[in-house]
């Protein structure tokens, strides 16, 4: 599949990236290079096959519904780059 | 019916906090109200290494509710990653469930006893789990605005209930988030609170407009921040008005303009756009690779079925025909929630009359439980006592109006017996001929009321009655007013 | 006693009859960090103070007669700097975390500090593990002690390196493609990944969730099997860890059946890409396990060229998801707000910038795939594709373990190359994964051992493969064939 510049733009965003025009155009470049590689899967024939999330599959783990002290607030704000000792701050959420 | 030009058509998003101890994927508490950022972990902040497991009383809690609601449940359920930024999501994507939610259809009956609605069945889409996110508040200091994030909240089992778009009114949405919050609170599963949060709702709401014979739909709006029923039934009312006079401005059907986003502004009374969702928000949803599939067996869901308790619909039907109490006081009791269900079950089976009982909760129990802002446990009249009460004024060992100083007695004293109270309230019968002497008395005493009666004004004795009890307070007042009637219509007097 | 030629297990006997204290071990470590360190680039972090306390401790405990001191007490440890630890920086090699401080400690780190190991330091990597040459760190390449100017390998290139230049005996590394096996195989020394959730991940930086393991890496297999004694094992906090019983490694390690099926993949033996010199060696090394008992037949795995892409689009798109949360809001780096401009969403600046600048470019590149690869329109094809392709690579397996016990082949197509020589072709350096991806996609026990130098010197590697949970027979035959060549820990010759 061929990616253009706007789907790499659009990629950018939804990862939050942001990329030069410079950088746009490079990676551009280079995703395609590895999009075409792993293309080469469309050519197995998986009809009927079922996807492998995981390596080992397993199910019903559950834990008790049992409180455990978890961090102290210091600890918690302790590698925030911006904090007022409460809360953690970030630039406002607007709209 | 009425007689608007378009059919209001809404569908509700219902988020249910479950109320477990812990959070869905974390061992943090998840009490409510306590200083920002202290009942966290590495593993709901978010942190570089930390994992998720999950919580089973969230699975029990959804399975539980998933039956009462007549849902379809998933044999085999998993987890999905939904993937977008904002400050309140430390993780950078929700943990939820896309494809196979725990609950699949299902319906909810809801209807109006006054009318205003004919009975429905409300139809589910599904219902999942996922995890709650943080809160994020605005702050502004020197100028600069900043949004303050509290991650306690983040990582708290919600359970999303969304309905096929079968609600036709805003007394119809009402009436159904007031059902569904009562069987949640019967089923335990949650506090239900909106102030608090643990309840909330969001609506989508359209129109339907028969236009030269076709039926065109208007563009579908999402409202938010609904905080309580009335809010809900007030927005809808005012959305509905809205979208019909846009509709008449512009003739937009659905699929001409992006679905809106507006907020509910309870102080202005009307909707406001937020945002319009141009570019939908493209999630990557993805099974999540850090959690493994529930499965549930044939056996575990007949365990479910069998511990679930009496429904509110059932109890008020059986209360119906059971105790033939009439089907407005059996939604009254049954509205109160399930411990006060109990409580007038209790009182039949130990004796007390049903009908007596039910009217007794009604206008004394229920409202000494609001003026004293207390529960049943707080009130301490026990349903026995209760019984003993009602048995007795049933039996006539006392008339109703003194039959409330005898409960206030009671009240006061945990360990008065229904007698003991009696007596220490000198109650006694009244035998017929002292009752005969008081009447002729009184009789005698008030020859003016006498000819109003036989004038007639039926309500002429009732004066009598305060004479009555100032002479004899055990003297009913109803069997003296009738004996004084009798007298006088059978010319004795 | 250059203990750079002692193995861990020697180490270990050492200590415990009383020959030699931990602290003199930890010393004798320190010293050769403050003279190779430098060159090689292999620690990022090395904590002086903390070590010789750590040691101290055990030696403190050992002299009181604490009978509970295990085999590894006393013997340091180095640490990929991608698993957190409390006490010193967990970098990730990354701008991100340049100065992140965990506050808590992951399993595997809790289980060795409770085993009394001390941390020599935390050790170079390629960034958050995206790498198969350690050139993607902040810090800067690491280098191959055996030659200079060659990589590592990668991404534990720094824990490959730290035994090859005789740093410490024992060291940490994580596995999602390979990152254990390949630099192990470029370093000249042993590496394992277990079968997927046998060691536990809570606690490890995550890059692909469901291919991620961590691995001991050491000079001799024997280490290897103390060391997953150690850290192996059931974790109530990691939902993917194995619930199933674990066998004692070392005390199993000698029990390799007499008679034992090697299957040997024609469609990798075979590949062109694979250097002569490689095949040789490995060919060597089916002789000498023929002599140990080895029944070598040939097996087809008909979907192994798949292996590459199919990895190359799991392994982004879950890296994708797992590096979300490094946004600059809570934690780690946060890019420092444009002067002047006033921005219409200031909160998306602050990610777009932050992620622009804390993430380096091969993180970013599989961010970006990964994205693409799970975006509406592309899922099917792509995600949904390659998983489903994954059962295809997994079933070859099951397949060809109904005939075999063990599959031996190159760990790598080539020898260390040259540093800067693949970095700007991802591509290229996707495909020196040619042969150890599969074991993560199908979550099987894969074990590197030395088994060769190339004309120049270099390093060679050979892998053995077994089925999910049978970790103690890849370990026993990979000790029986060091036995047979009568290898030794052999770290590169420094000057």
């Amino acid at each position: 599949m061929s990616l253009s510049p706007t789907d790499v733009e659009r990629i950018a965003h939804l990862a939050r990236l942001q990329l030069s025009e410079a950088e746009l155009a490079s990676y551009s470049v280079q995703l395609q290079a590895i999009v075409t590689f792993v293309d080469q899967l469309q050519a197995v024939d998986t009809a009927g096959i079922e996807p492998m999330v995981h390596a080992i599959e397993l199910s019903n783990v559950l834990a008790a519904d049992e409180v455990r002290e978890g961090l102290s607030r210091d600890l918690a704000l302790s590698n925030s780059p911006d904090h007022d000792d409460e809360c953690f701050r970030v630039p406002a959420v607007l709209g | 019916m009425n007689a608007a030009p378009y059919t209001l058509v809404i569908g509700l998003e219902v988020h249910v906090q479950l109320k477990t101890k812990s959070k869905l994927f974390c061992r943090c508490s998840t009490e409510f109200g306590r200083p920002p950022n202290t009942q966290v972990c590495p593993v709901c902040l978010g942190l570089p290494g930390a994992l998720p497991v999950l919580n089973r009383q969230a699975i029990d809690y959804a399975v539980r509710t998933g039956l009462a609601l007549n849902s379809e449940i998933a044999k085999f359920t998993k987890w999905d990653r939904k993937n977008y930024f904002y400050p309140d999501l430390p993780k950078g994507y929700q943990t939820s469930q896309f494809d196979l939610p725990i609950c699949s259809r299902g319906f909810l009956d809801i209807s109006d006893s006054k009318g205003a609605f004919e009975p429905k069945r409300v139809r589910f889409i599904r219902a999942h789990l996922e995890e709650d996110a943080g809160k994020s508040m605005h702050d502004e200091v020197a100028g600069k605005a900043d949004s303050r994030i509290d991650l306690n909240r983040a990582g708290t089992p919600l359970l999303e209930i969304v309905t096929e778009p079968d609600l036709r009114s805003p007394q119809e949405a009402k009436a159904f988030l007031t059902e569904l919050r009562l069987l949640l609170l019967y089923l335990d599963v949650s506090d239900c609170n909106m102030q608090e949060g643990s309840l909330r709702c969001d609506a989508n709401v359209n129109l339907h407009i028969p236009v030269d014979g076709k039926t065109v739909a208007t563009p579908i709006t999402e409202i938010k921040n609904l905080n309580s029923f009335r809010a809900v039934e007030r927005a809808l009312t005012y959305e509905a008005s809205r979208q019909w006079d846009q509709w008449c401005n512009d003739h937009i059907a659905i699929g001409g303009r992006p679905k809106q986003t507006r907020g509910w502004d309870d102080v202005q009374g009307v909707t406001t756009l937020q945002r319009e969702k141009e570019e939908a928000s493209d999630y990557r949803y993805f099974p999540c690779p850090d959690l493994v599939p529930v499965t549930l067996t044939d056996a575990d869901l007949g365990k479910a079925r069998g511990e679930l308790c009496e429904l509110p619909a059932a109890t008020r039907t059986r209360f119906v025909q059971q105790y033939e109490l009439k089907e407005y006081d059996s939604d009254v009791i049954v509205s109160q929630g399930r411990e006060l269900v109990e409580y007038f079950e209790r009182a039949v089976v130990a004796g007390g009359p049903a009908k007596r009982v039910s009217s007794w909760i009604q206008q004394d129990i229920l409202r000494l439980l609001n003026e004293r802002q207390q529960s049943l446990t707080q009130l301490g009249f026990s349903a026995e006592r209760l019984a003993d009460l009602t048995k007795a004024i049933e039996a006539g060992a006392v008339d109703t109006s003194r039959g409330k100083e005898v409960f206030a007695k009671m009240l006061d004293d945990a360990a008065l017996s229904v007698a003991a109270a009696i007596e220490a309230l000198g109650i006694k019968a009244v035998d017929d001929s002292e009752l005969m002497e008081l009447c002729r008395q009184l009789l005698a005493e008030n020859a003016k009321a006498v000819n109003e009666y036989r004038a007639g004004n039926a309500k002429a004795l009732g004066a009598l009655i305060g004479q009555a009890k100032k002479k004899n307070p055990n003297a009913d007042p109803r069997k003296v007013q009738d004996l004084c009637k009798q007298l006088i219509d059978s010319g004795a007097v | 006693m250059e203990w750079q030629f002692a193995s861990a297990a020697e180490i270990s006997r050492q200590l415990c009859s009383k020959q030699v204290s931990a602290t003199e071990i930890a010393k004798y470590f320190l010293s050769r960090i403050s003279k190779h360190n430098q060159a090689f680039n292999i620690f990022v972090h090395v904590d002086e103070e903390l070590v010789l306390k750590q040691a101290a401790e055990i030696d403190a405990r050992r002299a009181g007669g604490d009978i509970e001191l295990g085999a590894l007490a006393g013997v340091p440890v180095a640490i990929k700097d991608l698993l957190c630890t409390t006490d010193m920086p967990t970098t990730c090699g990354s701008r991100f975390c340049e100065k992140y401080v965990s506050p808590y400690d992951g399993t595997v780190i809790a289980k060795m500090r409770a085993a009394g190991m001390p941390w020599m330091g935390k050790t170079n990597l390629d960034e958050f593990a995206m790498g198969g040459s350690t050139e993607t760190s902040i810090f800067g390449a690491g280098r191959n002690p055996w030659d200079a100017q060659r990589t590592t390998g990668g991404s534990s290139g720094g824990s490959a390196a730290c035994l090859a230049a005789g740093l410490a005996p024992l060291a940490i590394g994580t596995d999602t493609g390979g990152s254990i096996r390949q630099p192990a195989a470029f370093c000249g020394v042993s590496g394992f990944k277990p079968t997927y959730g046998r060691v536990s991940r809570y606690g490890v930086v995550a890059f692909a969730s469901s291919l991620d393991q961590v691995g001991p890496m050491a000079h001799m297999v024997e280490d290897l099997a103390l060391a997953m004694d150690v850290i192996s094992g059931h974790d109530p906090l990691d939902s993917t860890s194995l619930p199933h019983e674990k066998p004692g490694y070392t005390a199993s390690l000698s029990q390799a059946p007499q008679r034992f099926r090697v299957g040997v993949v024609r469609e990798q033996i075979e590949s062109d890409g694979l250097n002569a010199e490689v095949k040789q060696a490995i060919l060597r090394t089916l002789d000498v396990l023929k002599e140990c008992g080895a029944d070598v037949r040939e097996v087809s795995l008909p979907h192994s060229k798949y292996w590459v892409p199919a990895y190359y689009v799991i392994a982004p798109c879950e890296a994708s998801s797992n590096l979300s949360r490094f946004d600059g809001a809570h934690f780690g780096f946060r890019a420092e707000p444009l002067e002047g401009k006033k921005s219409k969403s200031p909160l998306v600046e602050m990610y777009s910038r932050t992620r622009a600048q804390g993430f380096g470019a091969e993180v970013k590149r599989r961010i970006m795939l990964g994205t693409y690869a799970l975006s509406s329109g592309y899922y099917d094809a792509y995600y949904l594709k390659a998983l489903q392709v994954r059962r295809l690579i997994r079933q070859d397996f099951d397949r060809a373990f109904e005939d075999v016990d063990i599959l031996v082949g190159p760990t790598t197509p080539n020898t260390a190359f040259k540093i800067g020589e693949k970095v700007d072709d991802p591509v290229q350096m996707y495909l020196e994964d040619l042969y150890t991806v599969g074991a993560n996609l199908a979550g099987l026990p894969a074990l590197s051992v030395p088994c060769g130098r190339s004309q120049v010197g270099l390093p060679i590697g050979v892998q053995f493969q077994g089925r999910p949970l049978d970790d103690a027979l890849v370990l026993q035959i990979g000790h029986r064939y060091q036995q047979a060549i009568g290898w030794r820990p052999t770290p590169a010759p420094l000057s």
